[in-house]
């Protein structure tokens, strides 16, 4: 998938010190064995007593101490290089929750999957809505970690186009799914960018508006893409698989037995009230066998939580 | 190196596992205030742990067998537990007490020429403390909702608001590091009071030094973790934002004083492995150590140095660039006097008189395994390429080579070098070696690969993988069971030893510190005569007299 604009400054500083590594432990080792081999009591009976050289200890406390210097100053440079976002970068930010990842764009656009354009500087903004997480990019040899209420930033440019799959994972432990936080990676040419930019910010510009006098209600519509964009589908299947939150199949009118923040539990019928209070504080009545999962209340606005809800009576 | 005019007398002494006191059975034991007895005591209750760690490591790498999960052994929430409990199990029950706890316990007032520890009954208490913090780390399995999951770093916000019994985990912990702190305290105090006539600080043998240094840092970096444990404490149950943003808090300050304590604390893990080498490598090349002095500032400096370098492990998180730039520059200037450490045992074998014997194995083993470690942290000082490499398997190969193949194969040496002195039994020397050799190979073949997993990008605590790090997941699991096959050929050899073994001499390596000196098992007050100390450690007679084979 290329290596972006860091990978090759990465890959050199850390060859340079591998080799440095590899001929020094090979000096040991070798060292060590023919020590052991030339100086074996059978053909060495004498001990030498020798406690010490201060030219040899002069030598490898001297000679250590250049090259770790001059490592972290290779380190150092190619870490400036990775903090200073360029002015004119493209702005993109990354939410991360568990247990997904989601894209927003400044004129709208959502999105499970990283859209960029080719060999142009993105600047990541990293968000979290909960626990600590952090966005890595192996292939390009870059990380960071997103964390609740600081502003962190990074930036890369990917340097050869296609549909990259699970190029992006989380790197920081953040619960049950943490494994399968991956997320897809889309380069595209400026031109096919654009289009695409364009184009889909339309459609969610259009989607955003309330409906027309005379036109038929919108809500709905947006429904089961929000339930993805908003991460709920990580914890949440729609065709009654088990995963770390009930399932949400059949779930409008369903009897369940939930419990209660002070553990009490009682029997209640699925309604609209009910689905609502779920979503913006899901502690307060939770499904008997669940708990003690752990469910954070992502941000909504009023028209997509009534889009999720409407959504959810469908199922 | 010293008077051996004592030893004649000393034959009449019942040993130390001979005295009766006025408590029989079991009694005589976690009741006794005989460091040697507690020294045992903490062996044989860190093997039972050690055994444990290893069980669940076991399975974790089974896990990983599985690239679909739909069919594997365990759900994600159970791996996740798993590794949690392998972490807090090897760290704060195995290695954190490891080497000193047992070795130490034992061996510190012998090579002094001391009767005992300056605080017996505090010493007792550390073992009890050490136990009841155990206990209590396993009780807060069975409660809650559910098996701790947030790993051993506890990170906040998760661990604040994962519904598993995370407070009493912590707590346990809190009580573990009081017992690190007593153990600091009472070996400090002992070197610095209890040191035999003529032994000055610089005839002290180094694997005391190693001690000393270790104690200053127990004593000074294991509160922080007690009052981080206790802030964690503190915001669950009282609900009050210290580390969790959603009350308010800083979740990089958790870091931060978790890290404050935890890096030094790699360093209470290492700095006694290494001087358990500093006594092999001499004893077995039969000649004096080379650069005392060099290992004994080396040893203070990596104390020193090691104790300001905890931002390294914050490199991602945003901190400010000052301070990835100190710290990175911090991390390479502990990497120097782990260097001369390192070329001055390998000086040490020249011109000796070189006996193979299991213990020297080990030992060898410990600096190219070592030194793998401590290149490979190197690489993750580096400030661009730790970006890279953090939390992937990178790391968890760096840390199991420095602290596995350091500091535990350096506690293997020192059980194979001081097990005639501690049990008065040989053991089977073939069977030793061949449990080392499949041990080495077992070990390479699990961690090394995960050096080049960690490259390719695999993160760590990750229950599933991708399909690209599959054959990788594979050979270390293989590598597993090579190892663990390694781990049991050893710990049958040693215990058929106790039962089989031939009788052991006073000093079957010709070993020159004080604890050789003692005839037999040593009694309970060790010297029958404070020995006098007229010479430096490790100055060896020229005719090699040794008894063994």
């Amino acid at each position: 998938m290329g290596a972006g604009n860091f990978a090759t400054q990465v890959d050199n500083t850390f060859l340079i010190v591998l080799a440095i590594s590899v001929i020094t432990l090979i000096g040991i080792t070798i060292a060590m064995i023919w020590f052991m081999y030339r100086y074996h009591h059978t053909r060495h009976e004498q001990a030498k007593d020798i406690h010490g050289h201060l030219g040899l200890e002069v030598a490898w406390t001297v000679i250590p101490t250049i090259l770790v210097l001059s490592m972290f100053y290779f380190g150092m440079e190619g870490y400036s290089e990775m903090r200073t976002i360029p002015e004119d970068a493209f702005e993109i930010q990354a939410t991360g929750r568990m247990w997904s990842w989601v894209f927003e764009y400044e004129n709208g656009i959502q999105d499970t999957a990283l859209r960029v354009p080719l060999n142009r500087p993105i600047h990541m903004k990293l968000v979290s809505n909960d626990v600590i997480h952090s966005l890595y990019i192996p292939a390009f040899r870059i990380k960071k970690d997103v964390v609740p209420n600081v502003d962190n930033r990074m930036w890369f440019a990917a340097d050869e186009p296609g549909y990259f799959k699970d190029a992006i994972a989380c790197a920081e432990y953040c619960g049950d799914s943490h494994w399968n936080m991956y997320a897809d990676l889309d380069v595209l040419p400026q031109a096919e960018f654009d289009a695409w930019y364009k184009s889909k910010g339309e459609e969610f510009a259009a989607l955003a508006q309330p409906a027309a006098p005379g036109e038929a209600s919108k809500v709905g519509l947006r429904g089961p893409m929000l339930f993805t964009l908003k991460g709920c589908n990580a914890c949440h299947s729609v065709d009654g698989s088990p995963l770390v939150g009930p399932t949400l199949k059949g779930i409008f009118g369903k009897e369940e037995e939930v419990v209660l923040a002070d553990g009490s539990s009682k029997m209640i019928t699925v309604d609209e009230e009910y689905l609502i209070r779920s979503i913006k504080e899901p502690d307060a009545e939770k499904v008997k066998g669940f708990e003690n999962s752990i469910m954070v209340a992502q941000p909504l606005t009023e028209t997509e939580l009534a889009e999720i809800v409407a959504y959810l009576k469908t199922l | 190196m010293a008077s051996h005019a004592m030893t004649g007398a000393s034959h009449r002494e019942p040993n130390y596992l001979e005295y009766k006191g006025k408590h029989t059975g079991i009694l005589a034991w976690i009741l006794s205030t005989d460091h040697k007895r507690i020294g045992i005591m903490y062996l044989v209750v860190l093997t039972a742990f050690f055994l444990l760690g290893v069980t669940l490591g076991f399975f974790m790498r089974l896990e990983q067998l599985y690239l679909d999960k739909s069919v594997s052994l365990m759900t994600a929430a159970t791996y996740n537990a798993i590794f949690t409990l392998h972490g807090v199990t090897m760290i704060f029950l195995v290695v954190v007490p490891g080497i000193p706890a047992t070795l130490g316990n034992f061996m510190l007032p012998l090579m002094l020429g001391a009767k005992d520890v300056s605080f017996p009954r505090l010493n007792l208490l550390s073992w009890w403390l050490y136990v009841v913090g155990a206990l209590i780390i396993f009780a807060s399995l069975f409660s809650g909702g559910g098996l701790p999951d947030a790993g051993w770093t506890f990170y906040a916000p998760y661990s604040v608001r994962t519904a598993t019994n995370i407070p009493l985990a912590v707590f346990g912990v809190f009580i573990l590091g009081f017992s690190s702190i007593l153990t600091g305290l009472n070996f400090v105090t002992t070197m610095h009071r209890m040191r035999a006539p003529g032994m000055s600080w610089f005839r002290m043998p180094l694997f005391c030094w190693s001690l000393y240094a270790t104690g200053w840092i127990q004593v000074l970096a294991t509160p922080i973790l007690g009052i981080t444990m206790l802030l964690v404490f503190a915001e669950r149950l009282l609900n009050i934002g210290i580390f969790d943003p959603s009350l308010g808090g800083d979740p990089i300050l958790y870091q931060h004083l978790f890290w404050i304590y935890s890096h030094p604390a790699v360093y209470i893990m290492i700095l006694p492995g290494m001087g358990v080498i500093s006594e092999i490598l001499p004893t077995f090349s039969r000649r004096t150590i080379f650069g005392y002095k060099a290992i004994t500032y080396s040893t203070l400096a990596i104390a020193l140095a090691g104790s300001l370098v905890w931002g390294h492990h914050m490199f991602t998180t945003g901190q400010s660039w000052y301070a990835n730039f100190v710290f990175s520059l911090l991390t390479f200037l502990v990497g120097i006097p782990t260097a001369i450490k390192v070329f001055n045992w390998v000086a040490t074998l020249y011109k000796g008189s070189i006996r193979i014997e299991a213990p020297l194995l080990y030992a060898v083993g410990f600096i190219f395994l070592f030194s793998i470690g401590g290149f490979t942290g190197i690489m993750l000082g580096i400030l661009n390429v730790d970006i890279h490499l953090h939390d992937t398997y990178f790391v968890v190969a760096h840390f199991h080579y420095v602290v596995f193949g350091g500091t535990m194969m350096a506690l293997f040496a020192g059980i194979h070098y001081w097990w005639p002195k501690m049990t008065g039994k040989m053991y089977n020397k073939k069977w030793a070696i061949s449990g080392w050799a499949v041990m080495f190979i077992g070990f390479n073949l699990l961690y090394f690969t995960m050096f080049i997993m960690g490259y390719e990008g695999m993160p760590r605590r990750y229950y599933g993988h991708l399909e690209q790090f599959h054959q990788a997941h594979r050979i270390a699991t293989y590598g597993s069971w090579v190892l663990i096959t390694g781990i049991l050929m050893m710990v049958a050899t040693l215990i058929s030893s106790l039962r089989n073994g031939e009788p052991a001499a006073d000093n079957p390596w010709g070993g020159s510190t004080l604890e050789w000196s003692i005839a037999g098992l040593p009694p309970l007050l060790n010297f029958d005569e404070i020995p006098e100390v007229t010479e430096d450690p490790y100055t060896y007679n020229p005719e090699p007299e040794v008894a063994h084979e």
